[in-house]
Order: C-alpha cells, then structure tokens, then sequence
C-alpha cells in the first residue's frame, strides 16, 4: 500500500448559522486519484477552498506526508506542495501572454528573480516542462490562440511546476469536449504514474468511470459514502450524493388535467435525442439530473433565453417559440431562474418591487404605478409564503437566503399562468424554507402546468406527481411518484439512457417515447 | 457554496442604526440648511430674492444636464459625451439661425433632433455593438467636439461674422430664441425669475415624476440593479438603456438651447465646465436622503448645493480660482457620505 499523501478529519466550517461542512474525512493516496462528487451547495468548493487556503477551518485538522499543514493563504499552500486548478480556466493562464511566461509565471512573481527577462532562458525551461508533461505546444504562441482543453493543460502543467504533492482539480472537463477531455486524461495518468495524489471534482459519468480509484460522495456538508473496492460501485455514489432519506412529506399523487405543453422531436443540442414530452394541468413534474443534464437548457428555451436545436414546441395546443422573456411571460409562461442572485434578485429594492417587477403593466395605470394595489399585493404574497421581514418596504438585502429565495417564487405565484417553471427553487435553502416553498407550490398548482427543476432526489420527491430523468440533454427515463423504483431513477440519473439495458424495468417507463 | 448570504441578525441591530440612518438621510440637507445660515448672516445680501434667484441661474445649465446624466446613471450607465452635445446644440443653433437664416423654431427642434441622435448613436455603441459606456461616450465626445468646429472651420459663430467663403453671414439670433436666455418672468418682483430657472424646475419635475411614479423609471431602476434580473423578469434592456441615452442627448441640447440663447452667439469656448459639473451634481446627489442612486431629487439638490457654496464664498470675496477646487471637496465629501455610510447599513447584502 502506497503511503497517505493527505489526511483531512473532522474538517469544519460554517458561514454565520449556515454550517457548509460538518465534519469532513477523506484520505489522498499517492499515485491515486480520488473522485470527490456532490450537488450543487453540497459543500464540494468550500471544501476545496478550506484545503488550498482561500478559507480557514472552523475546527479539524489536514495532515501532509504526515505533517500537519494548515495554509494561511493559497501562496502557502501552493509552497507547501498542495496545487489547485479551479473550474474556470482562465483563472488558471493569463490569455495575453504567451505559453512559456504562462508556464513561469510563478517564478516570475517570486521576489529576487531579476528585473531584465531572460527570454531564451525562459523559453528553455518553458519547453522542458511542457515535455515533462507531454504537453505539445508552441511556447512562444499566446495562450487565448490556443483551444479550451489546451488552456486547461497550460494551467495544470504550470501548477506542475511546483512539484506538488496533492493536485486538486474542480472540475476541469465541464468546458471541454470529449477529445479535448481525453487529453486532460493523457496528462492526468501521468501525474499518477509519477506518485501525485489528485483529488478530482467531477459530475460527469464517463470522467469518473475513467479516471477514478476511489470516490467520495458528499452532500449537506458531509461525505455520504465512500468507495474503493474495485470494480468502483458508481451508481451507489450517485445514490449517496443524492440521498434519498424517505421523504417524511406525504403528496397526495394528482391526475393530470388537460394538455398544456408540448414538445414533439425537441432536441436541446445537436447530439441529444430528441424529446417528445408532455406536460399536463394540475400536474407538477419534476426534472432531474445532474448538473449539464440539460435542465436548465430546457427551461431557458421553454422561456425565450436559448434556442432548440430542433423540433417543436405547443402551448395549448398552438405553436410556442417565444424569442424573449417577455413574449413568454405574456404567453403565461413563468420561470424562477436558478441562482437567485444573478438572476433574479433586485438589490436595492424593496421586496414589494422585487415580487411586482415582471407584472408592472398590471399595476399600473398609463404607466403611474398604483402603489396601493402593489403594496397589497406583495403583502398577501409576503403572508402565503411566510416571508419573514418587517414589512414590503424592506429591501430585499436584509432578508435571509431562504426568505429572499421565497421573495423569488412568490414573485412567479403572484400572477396566474399556464406554465411555471422553477429551476432549483430550493437552491440553497433551509429545509423549513424548502417546505413551506414546496408546499406553495403544489397547492397553488390547480389550473396550471408546473415544471420543477431540481438535482436533489429528496427535493424531486417532495414535489414531483410525475418525475423526468435527464441525462446529457436527453430523456433518461419518466416515472409517476408512487412506488417509486428509486434503483431505477438513480441508475438513470447516473447516466444509464432509456434505451440501453436498464429500459422497460419499470412499467411507467413504458408511457414515454424511447425517441 | 451558492449562498454564503451571512445572517445578519437584522432586528437587533435597529436601534443602534436610527443614529447612523438619521445621519445619511438628513445629513447633506442639514449641511445645506447650514451654509444657508451661514452666509446668510457671514455674507451681507446672501438673503435675499436676488440672491436666490441668481444661485438657481448659475445652476440651472448644470441641472438640466445633470437630470440627463442621472438617466444614464439610473440605467448603470455613463454619458462623458454629455457636455459636447450640449455645446454642439450651442454650434448648431448659432449655425442655423446666423448661417442658414432660419427661425428660432427650427433652431429649437434642430438641436433637440441632434441631442436624440446622439443619444441613439450611443445608446446603439453601448448596446448592439457592446463597446463599453464609457469608450462610446468618449469617443461620441471626442468626435462631438471636433465636428462642431468644421462648419465654421473652427470660428466661433456671431451675426455679422464672416464665413471661411468670404461672404458675409447675415442671419441674427431670433428674438423668440434670446427671450429663452434673457426673459425674466415676473414674481412677486418685476423681472425675477429667468427662463432657463423654469425649464429647470419643469424637467427637474417630470424627471422625479417618470422615474419615481411610473413602471418605465422602475424598470430602468431595475435595469440598474440588476440586469440579467431585469431581462428574466420580462423587461426589454437594450430599448431602455437606449432610451435613457436618447433622453440625456436631448436634455443636453436644451442646455445647450439655454446657453446659446443667454450668450446670443455661438461661442466655441464657452462649456468647458458642463460634463464635469453636471456628473458632480448627479453624484452629490446620491448623497441626499441616503438615496445611495440615482435620483432626480438628489440631483437637483446636488446642483444647488455647489450653487450655494460658490454664491456665497463670492460674496465673501472668495477669489474664482477656487471655485473648481470646492467643487473638487463637495463631490469627494458626498460620495464619502454615499459609499462609506451607506455602505456600512448595505454592504453586508452583496
């Protein structure tokens, strides 16, 4: 057995009252990589940022070789041999200089590394680290002419020149494409062969099959499972970061009304199947996946914000291809967008603004705003969803995540539509909030379609009458929400499609089209 | 982590704020309300109707401007170009009447046509052609006042002037067009308050009106605040930002309207100051009433309160070499009020 590179236990840290990790142990073996999955706000990039020094932990200790190490800052951690490469890729290069001042910049930045650059001597160490990583590229070309996956190689190779002991990489293949991945691959089972412990942040299924020795799964905070017996068991992981705790809400399971959408041979990308779904009145369905499923793809084109790539759209029965968010609001279609604060959230403005801002036309009268008819208004959303503040002039920064988040929905309840969609509503929220927001929903869904993005299993089945699996922009499987073949859902969710071996298991996959 | 909103505890906090919220609301009015007291008794016929009148005269140009400004400002949006248009307007009218011998007007809508181009030129830089505010607008200035030189080869334009051809340019500044600048309306005393005072209380008015009681100013605020909120909430962005540097073209060309009318020719050299005491009055006015935005009030406010401070450092023999230099402290001590005291009561939110 290889000895531990590092050791991290009962590694804490909260934000206020908001406790993010609660008690973390993972151990990094040398020449080994270790897969670490989890949700959205699962806690995976605080956890990273706690390891690489950007934050300090709450309590818990991280061991190096045997020592115990504890970064300040990412400038120590760095020295101490532990090197992260973050999701967005240029973070990592500076796209305005070329490959070789990209691959020393570091030791550019060291003090005492003389004044007058030494070009030629530059570009001579720049070429030997780019063949110690078999990385073939020009040194003296720029690095915003090179490709995506390219960039990404540059970043991690100049986090190679530090020679570390631990690299950790947040999801480096979310930007690339599939050869371009198989490159990164190429440069990462050298690392391993060459004693690196990596610790890789990932989703994607076929990036975890391929490259993992062991996996951790981690949700709310905590790692849910861990894995190191060959063959590695991924849909359990799946099944861990998800969780699926028996939900203590009880739904009363709805018939569907009449037609409201429909997609005949939608498909959200040129490589996907195409869709054929409907979505009925009364309903509330629930689409699942993991993230780049293709949920959010799916609901920026039902709302304006993204094209098809091909097929149909109806809304009662008539053609829908709304070009903006306007054209699908005044069509009755409705979406609380995912991340609330880019996307939703007005600072600076009272929660009464925030609730009325898609629906002025309605409150006001040649274009002077009825204040009292707006102030009643958010008042009476303010109480159905029990919104705490202390009154609709609050500005919306005051309240906490959960109450602002509550502020979203409500804003999209306030007014009768035909279709809402709700992309992670309970994105970041606490689980008093989480329910108080579910349960609006499903009481308010009589007389309208509701669409329900969410990658939480316990979320889809506190909500969902009917639950539609997505797996790389297509349908991975439709189940209704009784007796519920949880095996099977999460089977698809980890990225079994409908048509190979897992289809037909259950008899309500049957009432969809394999496409 | 998504959300690493930190609970404030907003409740327990109230109390120990009503101090700190007093301050940023009624600080900068208190301040006003102080130097008005303060020339009025340091400053011998500070108070008096005259007085007034004349602080509001002296602003009046830089208001009207400064109103265009907060436009953009409300949008999150910057006009450097707004002191060119309305020096351009100044040119365009001394060309028309003096040159082309036209009416006053066709002067008026000239002007007010330039300033919508403007405003439409770089409302469509800023929003289709994705070049940032602050380089359109520069560059819309920079072009603006080169432009305005070449009709006249760069003289100044007066009746009676002789062109570049040679021939002598015969039109005069219309009467109807001097009386913008020179009439003085009679109230309470013969001939007291001055054209340019009322337009600036007329546009200063319907300004708060649109952007505090119509959806069209709530969106625009909301644009401000927050984009991509605003475009997923069903506003349609690039016609408002482009509307709101439509509306500061247009009210620059009224300042300039009023300039070319008060100076009675068209003076390339007069202007200088306008952008710069246009966009401090717009920041001052963040100040006001713990706004901390954009606001029409404020602004207003804004002007004044420079106005004031230099009526009265005048009168007390202040010598005019100072005056940008206290311009200079009011701004910096504004926008200390803004960012630094409101900043502490929000700043936690983002």
């Amino acid at each position: 057995m290889p000895a531990a590179s590092a050791k991290i236990s009962g590694l804490t840290k909260s934000f206020g009252s908001n406790r993010v990790l609660r008690g973390i142990d993972i151990e990094l073996v040398k020449g080994e990589v270790a897969v670490l999955m989890g949700a959205n706000g699962a806690g995976k990039s605080t956890l990273v940022k706690v390891i690489c020094g950007v934050y300090q932990a709450d309590s818990g200790t991280i061991s190096l070789n045997g020592q115990p190490f504890k970064a300040q800052t990412p400038y120590e951690a760095i020295h101490a041999g532990v090197v992260t490469v973050h999701q967005s890729i240029n973070d990592g290069v500076i796209p305005d200089l070329d490959v070789a001042s990209n691959l020393l910049l570091d030791k550019l930045a060291e003090p005492g590394s003389g004044f007058f650059l030494k070009k030629r001597q530059i570009r001579a160490q720049a070429r030997e680290i780019a063949a110690s990583m078999g990385l073939n590229v020009d040194v003296t070309r720029l690095v915003r002419e090179l490709d995506l996956a390219d960039r990404q190689l540059v970043a991690i190779a100049r986090a190679m020149t530090h020679e570390p002991e631990l690299l950790i990489l947040d999801e480096p293949t979310s930007s690339l494409s599939a050869t371009e991945a198989d490159r990164l691959f190429g440069l990462l089972n050298r690392l391993r062969d060459a004693g690196v412990a990596i610790l890789y942040i990932s989703h994607r299924t076929s990036d975890i099959q391929r490259m993992a020795d062991r996996i951790y799964a981690m949700r709310d905070g905590e790692i849910t499972g861990h894995f190191e017996q060959k063959p590695l068991d991924y849909e359990a992981a799946v099944n861990a970061m998800l969780g699926h705790g028996m939900s203590d809400v009880d739904l009363d399971i709805r018939s569907a009304g009449a037609e409201v959408l429909n997609l005949s041979r939608l498909k959200i990308s040129a490589m996907a199947d195409p869709i054929d779904l409907t979505i009925h009145e009364d309903e509330v369905v629930a689409i699942t996946g993991l993230v780049g499923a293709g949920k959010t793809a799916l609901s920026s084109i039902l709302f304006g914000q993204r094209k098809s790539f091909s097929g149909t759209i109806e809304l009662n029965g008539a053609p829908f291809s709304p070009r903006s968010a306007r054209e699908a609001i005044d069509a009755g279609v409705f979406l609380c967008p995912k991340d609330r604060g880019t996307t939703g959230v007005l600072s600076d403005h009272s929660l009464a603004k925030n609730i009325t801002a898609p629906f002025l036309t309605k409150y006001s009268n040649l274009s002077f705003i009825r204040r009292r008819k707006e102030g009643s208004a958010a008042r009476e959303t303010i109480q159905q969803l029990n919104i705490v503040c202390q009154s609709e002039h609050d500005d919306i920064g005051t309240l906490s995540g959960g109450n602002q988040q509550k502020v979203m929905v409500g804003r999209w309840l306030s007014q009768p539509s035909k279709l809402l969609i709700l992309d992670e509503p309970f994105q970041g929220v606490d689980i008093k909030a989480r329910r108080d927001i579910a349960a609006k929903i499903r009481e308010t869904a009589k007389g309208r379609a509701t669409i329900v993005m969410a990658s939480e299993m316990d979320e889809v089945l506190e909500i969902a009458d009917r639950i539609i699996v997505l797996t790389e922009h297509s349908v991975a499987g439709e189940h209704r929400n009784q007796d519920l073949d949880l095996k099977t859902v999460l089977a698809q969710v980890a990225g079994h499609r409908k048509t190979d071996n897992y289809a037909g298991q259950t008899e309500s996959d049957t009432g969809m089209s394999a496409g | 982590m998504s959300n690493n909103i930190p609970d404030t505890g907003e409740t327990s906090l109230t109390s120990k704020r009503t101090g700190v919220d007093l301050a940023i609301r009624y600080g900068f009015l208190t301040l006003l309300a102080g130097l008005l007291i303060f020339f009025g008794i340091a400053a011998e016929g500070f108070v008096s109707p005259f007085s007034a009148v004349f602080i509001f005269q002296s602003v009046a140009i830089t208001g009207i401007l400064a109103l265009g400004v907060t436009f953009t400002l409300v949008v999150d949006g910057f006009d450097l170009s707004i002191g060119s248009t309305a020096t351009s307007a100044l040119m365009l009218s001394a060309y028309v009447m003096v040159v082309l011998e036209m009416g006053a007007v066709i002067a008026v809508i000239a002007c007010l046509t330039m300033g919508a181009l403007v405003g439409l030129v770089n409302g469509l830089l800023i929003v289709k052609a994705r070049v940032p505010d602050l380089l359109a607008t520069l560059g819309m200035m920079f072009l603006l006042i080169g432009l305005q030189r070449i009709p006249t080869e760069g003289r100044s334009i007066s009746t009676g002037m002789t062109m570049p051809g040679g021939e002598k340019a015969n039109g005069t500044f219309a009467p109807e067009f001097l009386w913008l600048g020179r009439n003085r309306f009679d109230f309470f005393i013969d001939n007291l308050v001055p054209v340019s005072v009322i337009i600036l209380l007329l546009v200063a008015s319907i300004v708060w009106v649109f952007l505090e009681k119509t959806r069209h100013g709530r969106l625009m605020y909301a644009i401000g605040s927050n984009e991509r909120a605003a475009s997923l909430a069903g506003t349609n962005v690039n016609r408002y930002k482009i509307a709101a540097y439509m509306i500061s073209g247009v009210l620059a060309s009224v300042g300039g309207i009023l300039l070319s009318a008060r100076l009675g020719r068209g003076d390339l050299a007069s202007g200088n100051n306008l952008l710069l005491d246009s966009v401090a009055a717009a920041l001052i006015g963040f100040a006001v009433l713990g706004a901390a935005k954009p606001n029409a009030f404020g602004t207003i406010v804004g002007a004044l309160f420079v106005g004031v401070l230099l009526q009265g450092l005048t009168m007390m023999n202040a010598p005019y070499y100072t005056q940008d230099f206290v311009k200079g402290i009011v701004l910096v001590v504004a926008l200390v009020f803004t960012f630094v005291l409101t900043g502490r009561r929000t700043g936690s939110n983002h």
